[in-house]
């Protein structure tokens, strides 16, 4: 049993909506209470998808168990078929599903539909969210793609590869892949399949038909990357373009597995080495850096954080136990230890202990390094809406690497201009209580004595309207960040009026005459 | 301001001249009972709430909760793992090992509710037996409780009528000649809390508690001469208890909008005696106040029509404020669940609708889209996707983490709805 208040990783059955949210054609159909409905949401609001994700679930109910759950889902699965007509279904068991033990594949496949049925299954007390989705993706790969014989390709013809990776609810997915096609286009190899994202079950059959793959999320497309090798002899890439130097590497590795050359430049619009080797960027040498992620993000920020902004790196860590080892041997190369580790409080505590000066981790520790008063910037999963910003933002390839400088340096600068800030607060033109707004719990909390129960309402200035003591007390239960609004629209309220002293039913009066 | 306007009472209760119900069966898209722990948290300010389930229920609460992170939450989830599921006996070992560490490192915590979900259900881990054998222990430090919040058994805001019924037996009992004292059953947001035991207070009635209380200690007492009234439409479980205990649970609208308050205040007032002139004095300012902020923030919303997705059980009291107080069109108001007794005065008040018990989500999808509502009220998961169908959405989620209760919030009520609205009116992209 642990013990857990948040979670970096949810169960792997949202591993596999995510792949099968991020493909056409493919209706999961999980067997799960209805409480696991709340995983849409995800979907819909975080990542703002404009529909439903492709999934039924089942919702039996304690009144279902032991009876007919195994009825319902048959029900359920032939009502999604005939409803959606996908080219292919998946069907699963959720962490409570598990535990009934109906055998989903079995159910679905006794109901002899006309498309094929994968099944997964997903042991929800051992694995978690991302092991679910390599997991899946795997799966589907060896049931579409598994029956394929090699195409044989004549020599001369450009070389074709799979961007293997990119999913639903990935961190930046969306725009690494434009970025990495672009890196692609350049170079001349053409695009056979992106999977799972936008993939039909029909292009995974097409997969085998590449000279290589791209994998540019180990989490997700490792496993079935690696199956891919086996059986078709299909090398994949090993390196991750995060950063400048990342990036190269990966341009090479392509090239090399794409028989060119003689790569042509293309770092014309790469401006992270000189906006580092700028006498601006001077102060950022040895900012000390606390790194904690998902592998792949975790690794590759290390990466740039040392070699390409000139930082100390004095934490590294991931939640990605699968890739342990990968996270250990880079933290040696650093000199530190690394942390593995899916416990948010004993990063907390590992972020308290290094001090550093730059929080680099998920949203978890965005929340965390907020509480101990650091600049924070997001490079991984978990997401959040913020995540998924409006304007291209990717991390991979030179763009990407422009975004990281920008990103990784504006906490910095906004921490000084606080810090400064903070100092200058005594002078006149700042308000005394005024606090740093984005470090959050770390600014002043407010112990300011309360307001004086006199108040004058200063447009005018002739007339002067007190608050009844009582009333006092009901505005300060409004929240901070609307308590100003209040207080003015009252005071006015009350001065129109000719109110001299503000009781409950005046502070309640002006909110219903402000209503809109 | 028209004191007959303070005292309209509803006809008796239709019974079976109201309006037939259709139910549904079939994929639900709610929300376990678990979720009622992200706002329970904040309201009984000293418990902790400990839900023993999987990695699932631990991704609900956190997804649910959104972005309200808090830095040290009084809820967890003690996920069960495969060597749990071996053997119960050692799950019982591990789940009071979890409880010791947990409570070391919360010594503020006085109140521990042991969340039961679907998995400890299945398994059939006996949470009852495991909060008593740890009260045992822990008392008087910590008094340890246990209900189910799981999906299988709860939805939505089922988990807050469990934690409240699984208070009930803890409350103090009060003594047969006591006089008589009124219970207010549901979390309210504390200036709705405040607002109401003024209300009470001008019209000489009292005393008054609110359960849950804001701190553990301060559990009411129950007994013979205590009058229950219902703040929230879902409490079936814990008014059937309190009614065991001897409470006599009133019957009234819910206190949404300026009509619902006042005759929720008005059951109150009449269990009591409060004599007409002394409750229009005592309500009179504030409902008009109410009824003129309404009309203001709800003007937009006349003759729109509304069409409600099953989610938290108060579909129906909104459903009869957007009607009968915004002059909106009702099409289907859908509820999880339909109990008759206490929503009796509600359904006497409301209008034509399809009403619709229970669900099946790509059905009532389909209705949804045949309607075109002008506004759609829907969970989470729902919301964008029928946005992006062009229609307006507003989320049912939000009902519950707003004060929407009571006359000074009956025009917020409004403005939830039309907002989204006024919105669609603002924007040329
Ligand atoms: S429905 Fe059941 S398994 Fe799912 S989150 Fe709720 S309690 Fe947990
Ligand atoms: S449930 Fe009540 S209202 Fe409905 S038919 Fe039966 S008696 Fe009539």
């Amino acid at each position: 049993m642990q013990l857990t208040l948040w979670t970096y990783e949810g169960p792997p059955h949202v591993g596999a909506m995510r792949i099968a949210t991020a493909m056409r054609g493919l209706h999961y159909v999980l067997h799960a209470p209805q409480g696991d409905t709340y995983a849409d949401l995800l979907f819909t609001m975080i990542e703002r998808r404009d529909r439903r994700p492709p999934v039924t679930y089942t919702t039996f109910q304690a009144r279902d168990l032991g009876s007919d759950t195994a009825e319902l889902f048959k029900n359920a699965a032939r009502e999604a078929y005939a409803r959606f007509k996908p080219e292919a279904l998946l069907v699963g068991a959720s962490c409570t599903a598990e535990l009934i033990q109906d055998d989903p594949g079995g159910l679905a496949r006794a109901l002899e539909l006309p498309v094929p049925v994968v099944a997964v299954e997903l042991p929800a007390y051992q694995k978690k969210e991302n092991w679910g989705a390599a997991e899946t993706f795997y799966q589907l790969v060896r049931a579409f793609a598994g029956r394929a014989a090699p195409v044989a390709r004549e020599a001369e013809a450009p070389k074709r590869a799979n961007i293997l990776g990119p999913a639903a609810l990935g961190f930046r997915h969306r725009d690494d892949l434009r970025e990495v096609s672009d890196l692609l286009a350049r170079l001349g190899v053409e695009i056979n399949v992106i999977a799972p994202l936008g993939a039909s079950p029909a292009d995974l059959a097409r997969l085998p038909q590449a000279d290589f793959n791209v994998v540019l999320y180990p989490e997700i497309a490792g496993t079935a990357a690696a199956w891919l090798e086996r059986k078709f002899g299909q090398k994949s890439t090993r390196t991750v373009p995060i950063g400048v130097g990342a990036t190269r590497e990966f341009l090479a590795e392509v090239a090399a597995l794409a028989g060119i050359d003689a790569p042509p430049a293309m770092e014309e619009a790469s401006r992270l080495p000189w906006y580092s080797r700028s006498v601006d960027a001077n102060y950022l040498t040895g900012k000390r850096v606390f790194i904690f992620g998902d592998a792949t993000h975790a690794l590759a920020a290390a990466r740039v954080a040392s070699r390409e902004l000139g930082f100390e790196v004095v934490g590294l860590g991931t939640y990605s136990r699968e890739f342990a080892r990968d996270i250990r041997a880079a933290a040696a190369a650093l000199g530190i230890e690394a942390l593995i580790c899916d416990d948010y409080l004993e990063v907390e505590a590992a972020i308290a202990a290094a001090q550093p000066e730059l929080v680099l981790g998920t949203q978890m520790e965005r929340h965390t390094a907020k509480k101990l008063g650091i600049p924070c910037a997001v490079i991984s999963s978990p997401v959040h809406v913020q995540d998924f910003p409006a304007r291209r933002s990717p991390q991979m390839g030179f763009e990407g690497a422009n975004v990281l400088f920008d990103s990784w340096v504006a906490p910095l600068m906004m921490g000084l201009e606080e810090h400064l800030l903070g100092m200058f607060r005594e002078d006149f033109e700042f308000h005394a209580d005024a606090a740093p707004s984005h470090l959050g719990a770390a600014a002043a909390p407010e112990t300011a004595p309360a307001p004086a129960p006199v108040l004058a309402v200063a447009a005018g200035g002739a007339q002067g309207v007190t608050w009844a003591p009582d009333a006092e007390r009901e505005l300060r239960k409004i929240p901070f960040f609307v308590r100003g609004k209040a207080r003015r629209n009252t005071e006015s309220f009350a001065a129109e009026k000719g109110v001299v002293t503000i009781t409950v039913d005046t502070l309640y009066d002006a909110k219903a005459h402000y209503a809109s | 301001m028209s004191a007959a306007a303070a005292t309209v009472r509803p006809e008796a209760p239709g019974g079976c001249g109201a309006a037939p119900v259709q139910q549904e069966r079939g994929q639900r898209e709610v929300f376990c009972g678990l979720t009622g722990i992200v706002w329970l948290h904040r309201k009984i300010q000293d418990a902790f709430f400990l839900v023993v389930g999987s990695r699932t229920c631990a991704h609900l609460i956190q997804s649910a909760a959104g972005v309200m992170i808090f830095a040290e939450p009084r809820f967890a989830t003690a996920i069960l793992e495969e060597r749990d599921l071996a053997g119960l006996a050692d799950a019982n070992e591990e789940l009071d090992r979890a409880v010791e560490r947990l409570i070391e490192r919360r010594p503020e915590i006085k109140l521990l509710f042991l969340v039961g979900s679907c998995p400890s259900e299945v398994i059939k881990l006996d949470l009852s037996r495991a909060a008593g054998r740890l009260s045992k222990k822990l008392m008087p430090r910590v008094r340890v409780l246990s209900y189910s919040g799981s999906g299988i058994e709860t939805t939505f805001t089922q988990g807050e009528d469990a934690c409240l019924a699984a208070l009930v037996p803890e409350l103090p009992a009060a003594p047969a000649d006591a006089a008589p004292n009124l219970l207010i059953a549901g979390a309210l947001a504390e200036p709705v809390e405040d607002q109401f035991a003024r209300l009470f207070a001008a019209m000489g009635l009292g005393p008054v508690s609110f359960f849950p209380p804001r701190r553990a200690a301060d559990l009411p007492a129950v007994g013979p001469t205590t009058r229950v009234l219902l703040a929230q439409p879902f409490l079936a479980e814990t008014a059937r208890l309190l009614e065991a205990r001897g409470a006599t649970v009133l019957t009234a609208p819910f206190p949404l909008g300026a009509e619902g308050t006042s005759l929720w205040l008005r059951a109150a007032a009449d269990a009591w005696g409060i004599p007409a002139p002394r409750f229009a004095a005592a309500t009179a300012l504030p409902e008009q106040r109410a009824r003129q902020a309404i009309a203001k923030s709800g003007a937009s919303l006349a003759g729109k029509s509304i069409f409600f997705f099953p989610d938290s059980q108060l579909e129906i009291p909104l459903a009869r404020f957007a009607a009968r107080e915004c002059g909106m069109r009702l099409t289907e108001v859908g509820t999880p669940y339909l109990h008759r007794a206490h929503l009796a005065q509600e359904l006497a008040l409301l209008p034509e609708a399809r009403l619709v018990e229970g669900q099946d989500v790509d059905k009532q999808l389909d209705r949804c889209r045949e309607t075109r509502p002008d506004l759609t009220v829907c969970g989470l998961g729902l919301a964008n996707p029928l946005e992006a169908e062009g229609m307006a959405t507003k989320w049912s989620i939000e009902l519950l983490f707003t004060p929407i209760q009571g006359f000074d919030q009956a025009a917020d009520l409004a403005a939830l709805f039309a907002r989204p609205l006024a919105r669609r009116a603002r924007l040329e992209v």
